[in-house]
Protein backbone atom coordinates (compact mmCIF):
# COMPACT_ATOMS: atom_id res chain seq x y z
CA UNK A 1 0.00 0.00 0.00
CA UNK A 2 3.03 2.65 0.95
CA UNK A 3 4.76 1.43 -1.83
CA UNK A 4 2.03 2.47 -3.84
CA UNK A 5 1.52 5.55 -2.97
CA UNK A 6 5.06 6.01 -3.15
CA UNK A 7 5.30 4.70 -6.66
CA UNK A 8 2.59 7.19 -7.77
CA UNK A 9 3.86 10.08 -5.63
CA UNK A 10 7.51 9.50 -7.27
CA UNK A 11 6.22 9.17 -10.72
CA UNK A 12 4.32 11.92 -10.47
CA UNK A 13 6.57 14.36 -9.31
CA UNK A 14 9.65 13.01 -11.79
CA UNK A 15 8.59 10.76 -14.77
CA UNK A 16 5.12 11.98 -16.02
CA UNK A 17 5.88 15.49 -14.44
CA UNK A 18 2.88 17.48 -15.23
CA UNK A 19 4.76 20.47 -17.17
CA UNK A 20 7.44 18.43 -19.21
CA UNK A 21 5.79 15.52 -20.14
CA UNK A 22 2.08 15.83 -19.79
CA UNK A 23 1.88 19.40 -21.09
CA UNK A 24 -0.57 20.49 -18.36
CA UNK A 25 -0.29 23.77 -16.64
CA UNK A 26 2.01 25.60 -19.71
CA UNK A 27 0.25 29.25 -19.22
CA UNK A 28 1.32 29.83 -15.26
CA UNK A 29 5.16 27.99 -16.51
CA UNK A 30 5.52 30.66 -18.76
CA UNK A 31 4.04 33.74 -17.40
CA UNK A 32 4.87 33.57 -13.43
CA UNK A 33 8.48 32.06 -13.75
CA UNK A 34 10.87 34.73 -13.70
CA UNK A 35 11.52 35.20 -10.61
CA UNK A 36 12.48 32.35 -8.38
CA UNK A 37 10.26 33.90 -5.16
CA UNK A 38 7.31 33.99 -6.97
CA UNK A 39 7.25 30.71 -8.52
CA UNK A 40 7.65 28.90 -4.96
CA UNK A 41 4.61 30.88 -3.67
CA UNK A 42 2.40 29.94 -6.81
CA UNK A 43 4.03 26.29 -6.59
CA UNK A 44 3.24 26.21 -3.12
CA UNK A 45 -1.36 27.78 -3.52
CA UNK A 46 -1.18 25.14 -6.87
CA UNK A 47 -0.24 22.47 -4.00
CA UNK A 48 -3.27 22.89 -1.63
CA UNK A 49 -5.34 23.56 -4.55
CA UNK A 50 -5.03 20.28 -6.47
CA UNK A 51 -4.83 17.98 -3.17
CA UNK A 52 -7.80 19.52 -2.53
CA UNK A 53 -9.90 19.25 -5.88
CA UNK A 54 -8.38 16.01 -5.89
CA UNK A 55 -10.12 14.60 -2.57
CA UNK A 56 -13.66 16.99 -3.25
CA UNK A 57 -13.53 15.81 -6.63
CA UNK A 58 -13.42 11.80 -6.01
CA UNK A 59 -16.72 12.87 -3.80
CA UNK A 60 -17.92 15.05 -6.80
CA UNK A 61 -18.01 11.94 -8.93
CA UNK A 62 -19.06 9.61 -6.45
CA UNK A 63 -22.24 11.80 -5.88
CA UNK A 64 -22.52 11.96 -9.89
CA UNK A 65 -22.30 8.48 -10.51
CA UNK A 66 -25.11 7.42 -7.84
CA UNK A 67 -27.31 9.99 -9.47
CA UNK A 68 -26.33 8.75 -13.38
CA UNK A 69 -24.99 11.98 -14.17
CA UNK A 70 -21.69 11.28 -15.53
CA UNK A 71 -22.01 13.51 -18.52
CA UNK A 72 -21.76 16.74 -16.12
CA UNK A 73 -18.26 15.41 -14.82
CA UNK A 74 -16.66 18.48 -17.04
CA UNK A 75 -18.94 20.71 -15.78
CA UNK A 76 -18.95 20.34 -12.19
CA UNK A 77 -15.15 19.70 -12.09
CA UNK A 78 -14.14 23.11 -13.02
CA UNK A 79 -17.15 24.71 -10.85
CA UNK A 80 -15.85 22.89 -7.82
CA UNK A 81 -12.21 23.92 -8.88
CA UNK A 82 -13.74 27.68 -8.93
CA UNK A 83 -15.22 27.09 -5.99
CA UNK A 84 -12.21 26.21 -4.11
CA UNK A 85 -10.12 28.70 -5.55
CA UNK A 86 -12.25 30.91 -4.38
CA UNK A 87 -12.22 29.96 -0.91
CA UNK A 88 -8.53 29.79 -0.67
CA UNK A 89 -8.59 32.91 -1.52
CA UNK A 90 -11.22 33.90 1.25
CA UNK A 91 -9.69 31.93 3.85
CA UNK A 92 -5.74 33.27 2.98
CA UNK A 93 -6.76 36.55 3.17
CA UNK A 94 -8.25 36.05 6.89
CA UNK A 95 -5.78 33.66 8.15
CA UNK A 96 -2.36 34.81 6.70
CA UNK A 97 -3.02 38.14 5.30
CA UNK A 98 0.88 38.18 4.09
CA UNK A 99 1.14 35.59 1.85
CA UNK A 100 -2.28 36.65 0.73
CA UNK A 101 -0.31 39.53 -0.53
CA UNK A 102 2.36 37.64 -1.74
CA UNK A 103 0.49 35.67 -3.93
CA UNK A 104 -1.83 38.22 -5.22
CA UNK A 105 -3.31 38.17 -8.89
CA UNK A 106 -1.54 35.04 -8.94
CA UNK A 107 -4.35 33.37 -7.13
CA UNK A 108 -7.28 33.44 -8.83
CA UNK A 109 -5.62 32.60 -11.66
CA UNK A 110 -5.36 28.86 -10.62
CA UNK A 111 -8.69 27.95 -11.23
CA UNK A 112 -7.72 28.30 -15.51
CA UNK A 113 -4.61 26.53 -14.82
CA UNK A 114 -5.23 22.96 -16.58
CA UNK A 115 -2.66 21.16 -14.16
CA UNK A 116 -5.55 21.34 -11.84
CA UNK A 117 -8.66 20.17 -13.99
CA UNK A 118 -6.02 18.08 -15.31
CA UNK A 119 -5.15 15.84 -12.53
CA UNK A 120 -8.69 15.48 -11.83
CA UNK A 121 -9.63 14.28 -14.72
CA UNK A 122 -6.75 11.70 -14.66
CA UNK A 123 -7.76 10.60 -11.51
CA UNK A 124 -10.80 9.43 -12.99
CA UNK A 125 -9.76 8.29 -15.95
CA UNK A 126 -6.72 6.06 -14.19
CA UNK A 127 -9.78 4.68 -11.39
CA UNK A 128 -7.32 6.08 -8.45
CA UNK A 129 -9.09 5.13 -4.84
CA UNK A 130 -9.44 8.11 -2.74
CA UNK A 131 -6.26 7.86 -0.85
CA UNK A 132 -4.26 7.45 -4.09
CA UNK A 133 -6.26 10.46 -6.16
CA UNK A 134 -5.13 12.94 -3.12
CA UNK A 135 -1.67 11.68 -3.31
CA UNK A 136 -1.34 12.25 -7.55
CA UNK A 137 -2.75 15.41 -6.65
CA UNK A 138 -0.14 16.15 -4.50
CA UNK A 139 2.55 14.34 -6.57
CA UNK A 140 1.81 16.49 -9.59
CA UNK A 141 1.87 19.39 -7.50
CA UNK A 142 5.28 18.85 -6.18
CA UNK A 143 6.74 18.00 -9.76
CA UNK A 144 4.55 21.32 -10.67
CA UNK A 145 6.55 23.19 -7.99
CA UNK A 146 10.40 21.41 -8.79
CA UNK A 147 9.97 22.70 -12.40
CA UNK A 148 8.64 25.96 -12.11
CA UNK A 149 11.35 26.81 -10.08
CA UNK A 150 14.08 25.21 -11.38
CA UNK A 151 13.00 27.15 -14.54
CA UNK A 152 12.68 30.57 -13.06
CA UNK A 153 16.42 29.98 -11.34
CA UNK A 154 17.39 29.45 -15.11
CA UNK A 155 15.55 32.37 -16.56
CA UNK A 156 17.08 34.52 -13.81
CA UNK A 157 20.30 34.33 -15.13
CA UNK A 158 19.03 34.10 -18.78
CA UNK A 159 17.79 37.70 -18.13
CA UNK A 160 21.14 39.12 -17.91
CA UNK A 161 22.47 37.99 -20.92
CA UNK A 162 22.15 39.11 -24.72
CA UNK A 163 19.51 37.41 -26.79
CA UNK A 164 19.54 37.14 -30.44
CA UNK A 165 16.41 39.77 -30.86
CA UNK A 166 14.38 37.60 -32.93
CA UNK A 167 14.10 34.49 -29.63
CA UNK A 168 14.00 37.36 -26.65
CA UNK A 169 10.94 36.14 -24.37
CA UNK A 170 8.93 33.16 -25.55
CA UNK A 171 10.73 31.62 -27.90
CA UNK A 172 14.11 31.50 -25.49
CA UNK A 173 12.12 30.27 -22.58
CA UNK A 174 9.82 27.51 -24.54
CA UNK A 175 13.85 26.15 -26.24
CA UNK A 176 14.72 26.16 -22.63
CA UNK A 177 12.02 24.49 -21.64
CA UNK A 178 12.61 21.85 -24.37
CA UNK A 179 16.34 21.19 -22.86
CA UNK A 180 14.86 21.02 -19.54
CA UNK A 181 12.02 18.31 -20.71
CA UNK A 182 15.42 16.79 -22.51
CA UNK A 183 16.86 16.06 -19.25
CA UNK A 184 14.10 14.91 -17.27
CA UNK A 185 13.22 12.57 -20.22
CA UNK A 186 15.86 10.23 -18.29
CA UNK A 187 14.04 9.34 -15.66
CA UNK A 188 11.69 7.26 -18.19
CA UNK A 189 14.95 4.43 -18.19
CA UNK A 190 14.20 4.74 -14.14
CA UNK A 191 12.60 1.49 -12.99
CA UNK A 192 11.21 3.02 -9.83
CA UNK A 193 8.85 -0.09 -9.62
CA UNK A 194 12.33 -2.18 -8.90
CA UNK A 195 13.58 0.89 -6.51
CA UNK A 196 10.24 0.32 -4.57
CA UNK A 197 10.64 -3.22 -3.99
CA UNK A 198 6.81 -4.06 -5.98
CA UNK B 1 -14.87 46.78 -37.49
CA UNK B 2 -16.57 45.72 -39.43
CA UNK B 3 -17.47 41.09 -39.66
CA UNK B 4 -14.63 40.37 -42.21
CA UNK B 5 -12.48 42.01 -40.51
CA UNK B 6 -12.95 40.21 -37.23
CA UNK B 7 -13.35 36.66 -39.13
CA UNK B 8 -9.13 37.70 -40.43
CA UNK B 9 -8.31 39.12 -37.03
CA UNK B 10 -7.66 36.00 -35.50
CA UNK B 11 -5.70 34.59 -38.11
CA UNK B 12 -2.71 36.02 -38.52
CA UNK B 13 -3.02 39.88 -36.82
CA UNK B 14 -3.47 38.27 -33.39
CA UNK B 15 -3.50 34.54 -34.08
CA UNK B 16 -3.95 33.12 -30.70
CA UNK B 17 -0.85 30.82 -30.50
CA UNK B 18 2.19 32.24 -32.13
CA UNK B 19 1.25 36.24 -31.59
CA UNK B 20 -0.79 35.99 -28.15
CA UNK B 21 0.63 32.95 -26.76
CA UNK B 22 -2.67 31.28 -25.15
CA UNK B 23 -3.46 27.83 -25.65
CA UNK B 24 -0.30 26.44 -25.21
CA UNK B 25 -0.87 23.07 -23.62
CA UNK B 26 -3.22 22.14 -26.19
CA UNK B 27 -1.16 22.94 -28.84
CA UNK B 28 2.33 21.15 -27.74
CA UNK B 29 0.44 17.77 -26.22
CA UNK B 30 -1.77 17.53 -29.96
CA UNK B 31 0.72 18.60 -31.91
CA UNK B 32 1.92 14.93 -32.64
CA UNK B 33 0.70 14.50 -35.90
CA UNK B 34 -1.75 16.41 -38.00
CA UNK B 35 -4.82 14.63 -37.82
CA UNK B 36 -4.62 14.94 -34.21
CA UNK B 37 -4.03 19.27 -34.66
CA UNK B 38 -6.89 19.19 -36.99
CA UNK B 39 -9.14 17.01 -34.53
CA UNK B 40 -7.99 19.43 -31.94
CA UNK B 41 -8.59 22.88 -33.55
CA UNK B 42 -12.13 22.29 -35.40
CA UNK B 43 -13.16 20.91 -31.69
CA UNK B 44 -11.64 24.38 -29.73
CA UNK B 45 -13.40 26.19 -33.31
CA UNK B 46 -16.58 24.72 -32.26
CA UNK B 47 -16.63 25.44 -28.87
CA UNK B 48 -15.44 28.87 -29.62
CA UNK B 49 -18.12 29.83 -31.98
CA UNK B 50 -20.85 28.29 -29.82
CA UNK B 51 -19.59 30.09 -26.35
CA UNK B 52 -19.11 33.12 -28.20
CA UNK B 53 -22.61 33.33 -29.61
CA UNK B 54 -24.08 32.59 -26.52
CA UNK B 55 -22.43 34.56 -24.06
CA UNK B 56 -22.70 37.61 -27.00
CA UNK B 57 -26.64 37.00 -26.93
CA UNK B 58 -26.55 37.20 -23.00
CA UNK B 59 -24.15 39.88 -22.72
CA UNK B 60 -26.85 42.10 -21.02
CA UNK B 61 -28.65 39.42 -18.94
CA UNK B 62 -25.31 38.50 -16.91
CA UNK B 63 -24.50 40.65 -13.94
CA UNK B 64 -20.91 41.78 -13.92
CA UNK B 65 -19.95 40.43 -10.39
CA UNK B 66 -20.63 36.83 -11.74
CA UNK B 67 -19.55 37.07 -15.11
CA UNK B 68 -16.89 35.04 -15.33
CA UNK B 69 -18.71 31.63 -13.42
CA UNK B 70 -21.27 32.21 -16.22
CA UNK B 71 -18.66 31.67 -18.56
CA UNK B 72 -17.27 28.66 -17.17
CA UNK B 73 -21.03 27.32 -17.42
CA UNK B 74 -21.27 28.26 -21.09
CA UNK B 75 -18.26 26.65 -22.56
CA UNK B 76 -18.06 23.31 -20.30
CA UNK B 77 -21.53 22.83 -22.05
CA UNK B 78 -20.31 23.42 -25.57
CA UNK B 79 -17.21 21.14 -24.06
CA UNK B 80 -18.96 18.32 -22.94
CA UNK B 81 -21.40 18.56 -26.18
CA UNK B 82 -18.25 18.02 -28.31
CA UNK B 83 -16.31 15.27 -26.12
CA UNK B 84 -19.05 13.15 -26.30
CA UNK B 85 -20.22 13.78 -29.93
CA UNK B 86 -16.31 12.51 -30.64
CA UNK B 87 -16.81 9.69 -28.32
CA UNK B 88 -19.67 8.93 -30.73
CA UNK B 89 -18.43 9.57 -34.24
CA UNK B 90 -14.50 9.68 -34.22
CA UNK B 91 -13.41 6.84 -31.18
CA UNK B 92 -9.78 6.81 -31.83
CA UNK B 93 -9.09 10.63 -31.89
CA UNK B 94 -11.15 10.91 -28.77
CA UNK B 95 -8.89 8.44 -27.07
CA UNK B 96 -5.45 9.56 -28.51
CA UNK B 97 -6.46 13.72 -27.38
CA UNK B 98 -7.79 12.08 -24.22
CA UNK B 99 -8.39 14.53 -21.71
CA UNK B 100 -7.49 17.34 -23.54
CA UNK B 101 -10.93 17.22 -24.80
CA UNK B 102 -12.29 18.14 -21.26
CA UNK B 103 -9.50 20.64 -21.16
CA UNK B 104 -10.66 23.05 -23.74
CA UNK B 105 -12.87 24.24 -20.70
CA UNK B 106 -9.52 26.25 -19.20
CA UNK B 107 -8.00 27.04 -22.88
CA UNK B 108 -7.52 30.46 -22.47
CA UNK B 109 -8.07 30.76 -25.80
CA UNK B 110 -11.70 30.39 -25.16
CA UNK B 111 -12.33 33.08 -21.97
CA UNK B 112 -10.10 35.40 -23.30
CA UNK B 113 -12.54 36.28 -26.34
CA UNK B 114 -15.37 35.44 -24.67
CA UNK B 115 -14.06 38.36 -21.64
CA UNK B 116 -12.24 40.63 -24.22
CA UNK B 117 -14.83 40.62 -27.38
CA UNK B 118 -17.99 38.28 -26.78
CA UNK B 119 -19.27 40.36 -24.17
CA UNK B 120 -18.79 43.51 -26.21
CA UNK B 121 -20.26 42.77 -29.37
CA UNK B 122 -23.27 41.74 -31.28
CA UNK B 123 -24.15 37.80 -31.98
CA UNK B 124 -22.79 37.99 -35.07
CA UNK B 125 -19.55 39.56 -34.89
CA UNK B 126 -18.81 37.29 -32.25
CA UNK B 127 -19.08 34.26 -33.97
CA UNK B 128 -16.91 35.66 -36.49
CA UNK B 129 -14.77 36.41 -34.22
CA UNK B 130 -14.60 32.61 -32.54
CA UNK B 131 -14.39 31.08 -35.85
CA UNK B 132 -11.31 33.25 -36.92
CA UNK B 133 -9.89 32.73 -33.48
CA UNK B 134 -10.33 28.98 -34.40
CA UNK B 135 -9.32 28.54 -37.90
CA UNK B 136 -6.02 30.67 -36.24
CA UNK B 137 -5.77 28.11 -33.48
CA UNK B 138 -6.16 25.34 -36.25
CA UNK B 139 -4.12 26.83 -39.06
CA UNK B 140 -1.07 26.79 -36.09
CA UNK B 141 -1.52 23.69 -35.10
CA UNK B 142 -1.70 22.44 -38.74
CA UNK B 143 1.35 23.59 -39.38
CA UNK B 144 3.75 22.87 -36.03
CA UNK B 145 2.14 19.29 -36.64
CA UNK B 146 3.31 18.83 -40.36
CA UNK B 147 6.87 19.38 -38.74
CA UNK B 148 6.93 17.38 -35.70
CA UNK B 149 5.01 14.27 -37.83
CA UNK B 150 7.24 14.57 -40.95
CA UNK B 151 10.88 14.60 -39.19
CA UNK B 152 9.04 12.32 -36.36
CA UNK B 153 8.04 9.49 -37.79
CA UNK B 154 8.75 9.92 -41.96
CA UNK B 155 5.34 10.03 -42.84
CA UNK B 156 2.42 12.12 -43.22
CA UNK B 157 -1.46 12.57 -42.47
CA UNK B 158 -2.24 9.38 -40.59
CA UNK B 159 -5.72 9.28 -39.94
CA UNK B 160 -6.85 5.87 -38.01
CA UNK B 161 -10.52 6.92 -38.11
CA UNK B 162 -10.73 7.07 -41.99
CA UNK B 163 -8.79 4.57 -42.29
CA UNK B 164 -6.15 6.22 -43.77
CA UNK B 165 -2.40 4.98 -43.55
CA UNK B 166 -0.65 7.99 -44.87
CA UNK B 167 2.09 8.91 -46.89
CA UNK B 168 5.45 7.36 -46.48
CA UNK B 169 7.58 10.31 -46.87
CA UNK B 170 11.12 8.39 -45.87
CA UNK B 171 12.27 5.56 -44.18
CA UNK B 172 11.15 5.19 -40.08
CA UNK B 173 14.77 3.97 -39.53
CA UNK B 174 15.84 7.90 -40.09
CA UNK B 175 12.76 9.25 -38.56
CA UNK B 176 13.94 11.11 -35.25
CA UNK B 177 11.81 10.14 -32.67
CA UNK B 178 12.66 13.50 -30.35
CA UNK B 179 10.47 15.37 -32.16
CA UNK B 180 7.94 13.53 -31.53
CA UNK B 181 8.28 13.24 -28.15
CA UNK B 182 7.76 16.53 -25.59
CA UNK B 183 11.29 18.29 -26.01
CA UNK B 184 10.58 18.20 -29.24
CA UNK B 185 6.91 20.12 -29.00
CA UNK B 186 8.68 22.84 -26.72
CA UNK B 187 11.55 23.27 -29.09
CA UNK B 188 9.78 23.04 -32.21
CA UNK B 189 7.11 25.87 -30.64
CA UNK B 190 10.42 28.05 -29.85
CA UNK B 191 11.66 27.51 -32.95
CA UNK B 192 8.75 28.75 -35.17
CA UNK B 193 7.66 31.15 -32.48
CA UNK B 194 11.05 33.00 -32.93
CA UNK B 195 11.00 32.67 -36.86
CA UNK B 196 7.45 34.43 -36.89
CA UNK B 197 9.55 36.78 -35.05
CA UNK B 198 12.22 37.17 -37.17
CA UNK B 199 10.16 37.68 -40.12
CA UNK B 200 7.85 40.40 -38.76
CA UNK B 201 11.10 42.26 -37.61
CA UNK B 202 12.59 42.18 -40.67
CA UNK B 203 9.40 43.29 -42.46
CA UNK B 204 8.87 46.20 -39.48
CA UNK B 205 12.53 47.22 -40.51
CA UNK B 206 12.12 47.14 -44.20
CA UNK B 207 8.86 49.82 -43.67
CA UNK B 208 10.67 51.73 -41.06
CA UNK B 209 13.97 51.97 -43.70
CA UNK B 210 11.43 53.57 -46.57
Amino acid sequence: MVGNLAFVLLSAILVNNFLLSRFLGICPFLGISKQVETAFGMGMAVTFVMAMASAITYLVQMLLVQLHLEYLQTLTFILVIAALVQLVEVVLKKVSPGLYKALGVYLPLITTNCAVLGVTLINMTENYDFITSVVNGIGGALGFTLIIVTFAAIRERQATNKVYKSFEGFPLALVTAGLLSLAFMGFNGFNLKALLGL
Amino acid sequence: MSIKNDLTNGIARENPIFRLVLGTCPTLATSLSVSNGIGMGLAATVVLVGSNAIISALRNVIPDKVRIPAYIVVIAAFVTIVDKLMAAFVPSLHSVLGIFIPLIVVNCIILARAESFASKNPVINSMADGLGMGMGFTLSLVLMSTIREILGTGKLLVAKDFGFAGFKLFNEAFAAKIMISPPGGFITFGLLMALINYISQRREARANGR
